[in-house]
C-alpha cells in the first residue's frame, strides 16, 4: 500500500514538473498530495502549495456543541451548552439599559466611531475599576491600578499572559490553573509560553470545593508561581469557596509569594450582588497583593459579541505604573492596536451614569435570581422522582454553570436520545433552563441516570 | 525611596517580593504614531493642526461619519438585533460581502470555496492572526517589510515570532519609487520569503507602483517563489475607484503564479476606525486545502480573542449588501478621496506660489491619505514646537488633517522651515 502511493506520488511529480514553466523554479509539490484534486480541468500552473501540509485543527468543544445544537431542529431540543444568558422563554436577553444606552448614543450628534486611546475609553476603564475594586477603593486613590480595555475577558486573559511571560519573576513560574476550569484557560497560556499546571479543586465525589487539596497543591509548588483563580461563579463548576476559605486560600498565596491572577467573568451574576462578587479580589488587595484582574462584560451586561472587557493591574507601590501601564499598552498595541468602541460607550455609559447603573444592578439580580430559580427547581424535581444520588450540588453551585456529575456516556446519550446538549464534562449552562423545559430535563436525566 | 526600602531588613519576605515584581519592567517605548495626537491634544494654541494620525477629516476639521454608515446604524438599531457571540471567523454575511470588495466578485479566489476568510480586529488584528498563521504553519520565518513602512507592522509581525528584515522601497532623492532597488532586494531574498506589500496607498510615502511596475514585482515573487502579504487598509480611498485600488491584488490572484494572503481594513473607507472592522484571507488551491487552513485559523484566534466584535461586522455588511447604501458609500469614499487629491493640489500650489525652491510635485504625485514630504526631523520639531502643527518625525503627514482653511498656514510654516 505504502510502496504504491508513494510510486503514485513520484509519477505524480514528474508529470507536474512537466507541467511547470522551464524558467520558474517552483520546488516539486510536498507529499502526499491528494490525488482527488488533480483533474485535467482543476490542473493549474502553482500545483506546489505552501499550505499542503497543514493539518486539519481538531473542532473547538463549546463551539461545535453550538454548532450541532444550531442544526438539531428537534422541538424538544434543551440547548444547555454555551454560557449566555437566555429568558424564561430561552430566548436571547438584551439589558434595557443596554437599550437605553444605544438609543442615547444613537441620538447624539457627537457621536463618531473615531480610534479609541491605546488605554480604551475613560468611561469604561475608570468605571470598571470602581465596580471591581470598589468606589472608596485605597489602591485606585492611592493610583496602584492601571487598566486597559481589551477584547473581553479571552482579551484580558491573553494580554495578561503575554505580559507576564515577558516580565514574570521568576522567570521559570509556572501558570497554575484549577482542575477543572474553563477550556480556553489553558490554551490561552500555553499560546503564550508558559508552563500550565493544576491545582486541585472540584470534588469530583461531593462535586463542590476540595479545600484542602487546593491549599495543599498552593503549598507545594515552588515559590512565586501564578496562580489562576476564578473571582466567582467558577467556570465550570459553579463551586466557588466561601469566605473563610478565601482567607485560608490568600494565607497560602502570602505564604508561598504566588502571584494571583484574577479571572472576572460573572461579578453580579454569581450571588446578585456586585460588592460579595468582588469579596476575593478586594481581600486579596486589602492584604496588599499585587494582583492582575481579567473583566469581561459579555455575561453581567449582556455584551457578549460586542468583546467588552477590561484588565487591571494593582501594582504595591504608585512609581512603577508608568512602566507597567507602557508594556501593556505596547503589547495591546501589536495585537489589536486599540479595542472595539461601541461596546465600551455602552458600558461606559451604564457605569457613569447613577440611574442606569442602580438599574443595571437591578437587572443582574433579576438574572441571577432567576438563574438560582432554576437551580432549585431541577434540584427539587430530581429528588420528587427519586433520581438516584444527591442532587444537592445543583442548588448549591452558584453562576451560571452547575456541574451536574453526569458522565460522558450520560451525557451523549442525553443529546442523542433526548436532544439535550451539555459539554462533556457535564456542565450546564442553567440559564439555558426554563418553565418550560425543566421538566422535560429533569425527566431525561432522570431516566439516564437510572438507565445503567 | 525605592532603593531604600529595598535595603530596609525590617522587611518581609513576601513584601520584597512584591517590591521586586514590577520594578523590573522597563518602560515601553512611547507610540510614534499615538503619540503626536496626545502632544496635539495638550497643545492650547488656536492654529494648532494634527498631521498625525491617519483618520479622515472634513474640510471643518472634524470627524466624519459616513451618512451611508449612519443609515446602516440606524436601519440596525430598529431591528433591536441580539449581542450573541459571532462565531470564531466572524459575520458571515459580512466576510463575504468584505471578500467581494477585495478580490472582485467574479474573482477565481472566491470560486470552488477557495477562500479561507476570517473576520479581524481590524487591519492590525488581520496582520496579526496572518503572522501567527505564517509562524505556525509556513516553512520560512522572514518577513519583508517596505523601508519604509506602517511603524506598527514590525512589532506586529515580531510579536508573532516572525524574523522581520526590509526591502528597499522609497527613494528619497525622486520622492518616488525605487523599483529598480527593489527588485534587486526580492530576487535576493531566500526562497519562498514572505513580501508584504501595501496594495495601494502605502503607508507612509503614498508612493504605489504602477500597474506595469506590478506586473515586473509579480514576476521576481514568481521568480524566488515568494508569498505575497497584502495589506490593503485604504480601498476606495486611493484613487476613489475601488475596483482600480484592488488592482495590485487582483492581478496577483488571477495570475495565479504567487500566492497571496490579505489583511483588509474597513477603519478609513468606512470611518468605521474605532469598530475594529476587518477580515483576513488566504487564497487557498482548493476547498479541501481551505477547510485545513480555516482550521488552523480558528486555533490561532480562540485564545487571542475568542470571536471579534459584532457591531461594526454589522454596519459593514448592511452598506456593502444594500444596493442604495452601497452606491451611495461608494460616493462618499470617492469624495473622501477628492477631497484628499484636492488637498494636495491646494498645499503644492502654495507651496510653489511661496517661492519656494524645493521640489513639491511629490505631493500631487503621491497617493491615498499619506504625504512624504522629505521633511527633516529637525524641521518636523520645529514645526511642532514654533508652529504648533504635528506630524510624525519621518515627515509623513496625513493630508486629511488639511482643510482648505489651513492648508496656506501649513504651506508658510513648511516654508518657514525649508527656505535655508
Amino acid at each position: 500500500m505504502e510502496a504504491n502511493s508513494s510510486v503514485a506520488a513520484l509519477r505524480l511529480q514528474g508529470i507536474l514538473t512537466h507541467l511547470s514553466p522551464p524558467s520558474s523554479t517552483i520546488p516539486p509539490p510536498p507529499l502526499p498530495l491528494s490525488l482527488s484534486t488533480l483533474s485535467s480541468q482543476q490542473i493549474n500552473i502553482n500545483m506546489s502549495s505552501y499550505f499542503a501540509n497543514v493539518p486539519q485543527a481538531p473542532a473547538d468543544g463549546i463551539l461545535k456543541l453550538s454548532v450541532l445544537s444550531r442544526a438539531d431542529t428537534n422541538s424538544t431540543k434543551v440547548d444547555l451548552g454555551v454560557g449566555a444568558y437566555r429568558d424564561d422563554s430561552g430566548k436571547p436577553w438584551v439589558l434595557p439599559v443596554v437599550r437605553k444606552a444605544e438609543q442615547q448614543l444613537a441620538a447624539d450628534p457627537q457621536a463618531n466611531h473615531e480610534y479609541l486611546g491605546v488605554g480604551g475609553l475613560p468611561a469604561l476603564t475608570q468605571g470598571a475599576q470602581k465596580l471591581i475594586f470598589g468606589a472608596d477603593s485605597e489602591a485606585i486613590k492611592q493610583q496602584r491600578v492601571y487598566s486597559i480595555q481589551t477584547i473581553s475577558g479571552t482579551g484580558a486573559n491573553m494580554v495578561a499572559a503575554v505580559f507576564l511571560k515577558q516580565f514574570k519573576q521568576p522567570a521559570d513560574a509556572a501558570v497554575y490553573i484549577s482542575k477543572p476550569t474553563w477550556g480556553n484557560h489553558r490554551s490561552i497560556f500555553e499560546t503564550a509560553g508558559h508552563v500550565v499546571r493544576e491545582y486541585r479543586y472540584c470534588n469530583y465525589t461531593t462535586l463542590g470545593l476540595d479545600i484542602q487539596g487546593m491549599l495543599d497543591d498552593l503549598r507545594a509548588a515552588p515559590r512565586g508561581q501564578i496562580i489562576l483563580l476564578h473571582a466567582c461563579a467558577h467556570n465550570p463548576t459553579g463551586i466557588d469557596p466561601t469566605t473563610e476559605q478565601w482567607q485560608q486560600i490568600a494565607d497560602v498565596m502570602q505564604e508561598r509569594s504566588h502571584f494571583p491572577l484574577f479571572d472576572c467573568a460573572y461579578q453580579g451574576f454569581a450571588t446578585g450582588d456586585v460588592t460579595r462578587d468582588a469579596y476575593a479580589i478586594r481581600l486579596f488587595v486589602s492584604r496588599g497583593f499585587e494582583l492582575l484582574v481579567a473583566q469581561s462584560f459579555a455575561k453581567n451586561m449582556g455584551l457578549y459579541g460586542e468583546r467588552t472587557g477590561c484588565l487591571h493591574a494593582v501594582t504595591a507601590l504608585p512609581e512603577v505604573l508608568p512602566q507597567v501601564s507602557s508594556q501593556l499598552n505596547r503589547l495591546s498595541r501589536a495585537t489589536i492596536s486599540t479595542a472595539p468602541a461601541y461596546g465600551a460607550k455602552i458600558a461606559g455609559t451604564v457605569l457613569q451614569d447613577a440611574e442606569l447603573y442602580e438599574e443595571w444592578l437591578g437587572s443582574m439580580e433579576m438574572m441571577s435570581r432567576r438563574i438560582k430559580k432554576m437551580r432549585d427547581l431541577l434540584r427539587d424535581k430530581l429528588v420528587a422522582l427519586g433520581t438516584p444520588g444527591s442532587w444537592d450540588h445543583v442548588s448549591q453551585q452558584i453562576g451560571m454553570f452547575s456541574f451536574t456529575g453526569l458522565s460522558k456516556k450520560k451525557v451523549d446519550r442525553l443529546r442523542e436520545e433526548y436532544h439535550l446538549y451539555m459539554t462533556d464534562d457535564g456542565r450546564i449552562s442553567v440559564a439555558g433552563l426554563n418553565s418550560g423545559n425543566i421538566d422535560y430535563v429533569a425527566k431525561a436525566i432522570d431516566v439516564v441516570v437510572r438507565s445503567d | 525611596m525605592l532603593a531604600a526600602l529595598k535595603s530596609a531588613a525590617v522587611l518581609k519576605p513576601s513584601s520584597l517580593r512584591q517590591l521586586a515584581t514590577w520594578a523590573h519592567i522597563p518602560m515601553g517605548p512611547p507610540d510614534t504614531i499615538l503619540g503626536i495626537t496626545e502632544a496635539f491634544k495638550r497643545d492650547p494654541h488656536a492654529q494648532k493642526m494634527n498631521l498625525g494620525a491617519g483618520a479622515y477629516r472634513t474640510d471643518n476639521g472634524h470627524p466624519y461619519v459616513l451618512s451611508s454608515v449612519r443609515k446602516a446604524e440606524h436601519s440596525l438599531l430598529a431591528q433591536l438585533q441580539d449581542k450573541e457571540y459571532l462565531p470564531i471567523t466572524g459575520l458571515a454575511q459580512f466576510t463575504d460581502a468584505a471578500t467581494k470588495l477585495a478580490y472582485g466578485a467574479q474573482s477565481p479566489a472566491l470560486q470552488g470555496g477557495r477562500l479561507a476568510v476570517t473576520q479581524s480586529i481590524s487591519g492590525t488584528g488581520a496582520l496579526r492572526i496572518g503572522a501567527e498563521f505564517l509562524n505556525k504553519h509556513y516553512p520560512n520565518h522572514q518577513v519583508y517589510l517596505p523601508n519604509p513602512t506602517w511603524g506598527n507592522h514590525g512589532a506586529i509581525f515580531r510579536a508573532s515570532g516572525l524574523e522581520v528584515k526590509q526591502y528597499r522601497y522609497f527613494d528619497k532623492s525622486t520622492n518616488g519609487l525605487n523599483l529598480e532597488a527593489m527588485l534587486e532586494d526580492i530576487r535576493e531574498m531566500p526562497q519562498g520569503s514572505v513580501v508584504l506589500l501595501h496594495a495601494c496607498a502605502h503607508n507612509p510615502t503614498g508612493v504605489d507602483p504602477s500597474l506595469e511596475q506590478w506586473a515586473e514585482i509579480q514576476q521576481a515573487m514568481e521568480e524566488k517563489g515568494h508569498l505575497a502579504f497584502f495589506d490593503m487598509a485604504y480601498q476606495g480611498f486611493a484613487s476613489g475607484d475601488a475596483d482600480r485600488d484592488a488592482g495590485a491584488l487582483r492581478m496577483f490572484v488571477e495570475g495565479d503564479r504567487v500566492p497571496v494572503v490579505l489583511a483588509q481594513s474597513f477603519a478609513k473607507n468606512m470611518g468605521l476606525y474605532g469598530e475594529r472592522v476587518g477580515t483576513f484571507s488566504v487564497v487557498s488551491n482548493d476547498k479541501e486545502e481551505r477547510d485545513r487552513v480555516l482550521s488552523q485559523m480558528k486555533i490561532l484566534i480562540r485564545p487571542l480573542y475568542s470571536n471579534p466584535p459584532v457591531y461594526g461586522a454589522r454596519i459593514a455588511a448592511e452598506v456593502l449588501t444594500n444596493e442604495e447604501l452601497r452606491k451611495e458609500w461608494l460616493a462618499e469614499v470617492k469624495m473622501m478621496a477628492d477631497r484628499i487629491i484636492g488637498m494636495r493640489s491646494a498645499l503644492r500650489s502654495e507651496l510653489e506660489n511661496l517661492g519656494s525652491k524645493r521640489e513639491w510635485k511629490h505631493v500631487t504625485d503621491q497617493i491615498g491619505m499619506f504625504c512624504y514630504t522629505g521633511l527633516l526631523p529637525e524641521q518636523v520639531d520645529s514645526l511642532a514646537r514654533d508652529y504648533h502643527i504635528y506630524l510624525t518625525r519621518d515627515g509623513r503627514v496625513s493630508i486629511a488633517g488639511i482643510t482648505s482653511g489651513n492648508v496656506k498656514y501649513l504651506a508658510e510654516s513648511i516654508h518657514a522651515v525649508t527656505k535655508d
